[in-house]
């Protein structure tokens, strides 16, 4: 029997090098070892990838594309199919989910320069990725052909007849039709189950493959490849497979944890996951009273409405994800990792992260001229994050770099420092026999203040 | 598509012409209480089916979902003649709806996931006599609805007190003018029930799902805890 086994391993090797490709990218490719929290977002999107592929195969087969039978065909889903209503909560809340963890994901390209110099492609396919995501999730909306799907939809393709000249037939050639309409559910069908998934994995696997090619950066920002041993292994690199396989499972257990609460216990998570009006069918002569895009877009909606004038709005918008493209090329600092540049990119990142949670916040409420306001100002900052870049980022003083990788400290190393935290912002509080109080920790107003004030002096230090 | 858009502002500029001032009331929402649900399903088929349909849930499926006889749902709560696989089917049809209403009244199997049970509630409360109306009524949490009060029986008539701010009416208290069949605590366990089951109907298996969502829970931390064993056995030669 293990002599068949050998015989027929053999076979396939001699014709496919599958261990080959196993060693390259799995048992002989060397990450750098001190990878931290920030880094469990690749193979998390990867995760939740998958994840929208299974539901997304296991609800085409009871969904309906079709403008009449689509609303209810997807409450037949949630209602008569076995297990429906959770294979669809799976997807729903999948595709929140994917765009927090691709969100978190390029935050981190941005904490320790993953972009820069020899990665760009990586990043490019990556923002490509992200562009795609977004056709995909704006496609997908359409589906449940609810409330907000459709005034979502109508509102989105209108822009495009913002553009002069062909603007008009361009969006009539986009919803075949002229408004949202069956015609527009079934191509927007096709393309969230076939053209754009298929693009998608093509470009995840570039991703892959050019990361491959280069390998992975790390939160020092330094290039693990300078110090190799006799074998021309990396000294602070490890092989990717069994640690960061076994590291990431943990990882997804991690975010499965909090995947299932959201699905069992608050799967509209307050009406950002799911819309409230969504649960209204598709009523092309009753708009709503206040149309939102899902949280995800919010942001670069915000922008769309912050420039007075419409076309000027959706170049603006179109912009801002355009500008993200050049963010290679716009940075022009010696080092890669916010641990070593100077504090004009800490500062003018922290301000963009306020700007970009600004924007999203403000995309979700109703446009009054206050909101307009502060969009506007958010929206400057936004855009002076990129196209200052290139100014503050030449000139700020960076620190020295280390020469070999810093450790990461383990969660168990951590917890002495945690219990240390807890046992300042508490106080115990003797048994009183009076009132019948056993002895209980209570908070301790000197020793939170005392721990605010640390932090504070600890941000404003680590900003210089 | 321009007019769409300039149709939709124009209507925005213009929502509620008497706006009122009240806050939305707490509807006592308990789906574990399945007696409280059986007198919400014979409410709903009572006062709201002659209009409105649920066209999503079965019958079966409610006697499935609170553990009740087949046959004491068909007796009890569905409306003569109905089976029970039917589905909560309305009476009227959407023709004659349009002639007398002027407008199709809305499928409810969603409503309370649309609009949520303390507007649900607020809103069957919220009728009061309004003589500019073809129905009498006007509501204050949904001005100018087309529906007449259903309960004017059982909840007596309310009158609004009217103030005016900043030249717009506003609507700042309901009075019960001529109280009705029931109290206001029994009309108002009557509302409670009726919107209980409509978040049953909005959404039959939550009860269900949350209910499992512990033992899903407890799966996966058991599963991390295990992974996070498995790490640590396997980064002991990493330094």
């Amino acid at each position: 029997m293990k002599r068949r086994i050998n015989n027929f391993s053999d076979w396939i090797l001699e014709r496919f090098p599958l261990s080959d490709l196993w060693n390259d990218h799995m048992a002989h490719y060397y990450a750098p070892k001190n990878f931290n929290i920030w880094y469990f977002f690749g193979s998390l999107a990867l995760f939740v990838l998958v994840n929208q592929f299974v539901t997304g195969i296991l609800l085409t087969m009871n969904y309906k594309p079709d403008a009449k039978l689509a609303f209810d065909s997807v409450e037949y889903i949630m209602r008569d199919v076995d297990w429906g209503w959770l294979i669809r909560y799976m997807h729903s809340t999948g595709a929140s989910a994917f765009f927090i963890v691709v969100y978190l994901h390029m935050f981190r390209g941005l904490l320790y320069g993953s972009f820069k110099q020899p990665r760009e492609l990586i990043w490019i396919f990556g923002m490509l990725i992200f562009v795609c995501l977004m056709a995909e999730a704006f496609m997908g909306y359409l589906l449940p052909w609810g409330q907000m799907s459709y005034w979502g939809a109508q509102v989105i393709i209108s822009l495009f007849s913002a553009i002069p000249v062909v603007g008009d037939e361009l969006s009539l050639w986009i919803r075949g039709d002229y408004v949202v309409s069956d015609a527009t559910l079934n191509r927007f069908f096709a393309f969230h189950v076939i053209a754009v998934p298929l693009v998608l994995l093509i470009l995840v696997f570039l991703h892959i493959v050019a990361l491959h090619e280069v390998g992975s950066n790390n939160p020092d920002g330094i290039d693990i490849e300078e110090h190799v041993n006799w074998q021309g292994k990396p000294l602070d690199g490890i092989a990717f497979h069994p640690y960061y396989t076994v590291k990431d499972i943990v990882g997804i257990g991690v975010f499965m944890f909090f995947f299932a609460i959201v699905i069992f216990y608050m799967p509209e998570m307050g009406g950002f996951f799911l819309e409230h009006a969504n649960f209204i069918p598709a009523d092309p002569l009753k708009t709503p009273e206040h149309i939102a895009p899902v949280w995800y877009f919010t942001p670069y909606y915000a922008i769309l409405r912050a420039v007075p004038d419409k076309f000027a709005g959706v170049i603006a918008m179109g912009g801002a994800i355009v500008v993200l493209f050049m963010l290679p090329w716009l940075d022009r600092s010696k080092v890669k990792s916010i641990r070593y540049r100077g504090g004009m990119f800490k500062k003018a990142l922290l301000l963009f992260v306020i700007s970009f949670i600004g924007l999203g916040y403000l995309g979700t409420q109703p446009a009054t001229p206050v909101a307009t306001t502060i969009a506007r100002v958010l929206t400057a900052v936004y855009f002076g994050f990129f196209l200052l870049m290139p100014l503050y980022t030449r000139w700020e003083k960076t620190k020295p770099l280390p020469d070999r990788l810093t450790p990461q400290p383990s969660i168990e190393e951590r917890i002495p420092l945690l219990i240390s935290l807890y046992n300042e912002v508490t106080i115990v509080q003797a048994a009183d026999s009076a009132t019948g109080n056993t002895p209980a920790r209570r908070p301790n107003p000197a020793g939170m203040k005392a721990v605010l004030f640390r932090f504070v002096k600890y941000l404003k230090e680590s900003l210089d | 598509m321009k007019t769409i858009l300039t149709t939709l502002l124009f209507l925005l500029s213009f929502s509620a012409l008497a706006s009122s001032s009240l806050k939305l009331e707490d509807a006592d929402i308990d789906l574990s209480d399945s007696v409280s649900l059986e007198r919400g399903a014979k409410y709903f088929v009572t006062y709201c089916l002659g209009c409105h349909s649920a066209k999503h849930i079965r019958y079966k499926r409610i006697a499935l979902d609170l553990h009740i006889d087949e046959a004491e749902i068909l007796k009890n709560v569905a409306p003569l003649g109905a089976g029970i696989y039917d589905q909560m089917h309305s009476a009227m049809n959407s023709h004659d709806a349009e002639k007398w209403f002027g407008t199709t009244p809305p499928d409810l199997s969603l409503i309370a996931r649309s609009r949520g049970a303390d507007w649900l509630k607020s809103y069957l409360k919220g009728f009061y006599e309004d003589k500019t109306k073809p129905t009498g009524v006007n509501n204050v949490i949904f001005p100018d609805v087309a529906m007449p009060n259903v309960f004017w029986q059982k909840q007596g008539t309310q009158q609004a007190v009217i103030e005016k701010v900043e030249g717009h009416n506003v609507v700042t208290e309901l009075k019960l003018e001529q109280p009705g069949q029931l109290s206001a605590k029994e009309f108002d366990k009557l509302i409670d029930d009726l919107v209980n089951f409509l978040v049953y109907v909005g959404e039959p298996v939550q009860l269900e799902r949350q209910s499992m969502g512990k033992y899903v829970l407890f799966f996966i931390l058991m599963f991390t805890v295990l992974a996070y064993l498995l790490k640590k056995e396997f980064w002991k030669d990493v330094h």
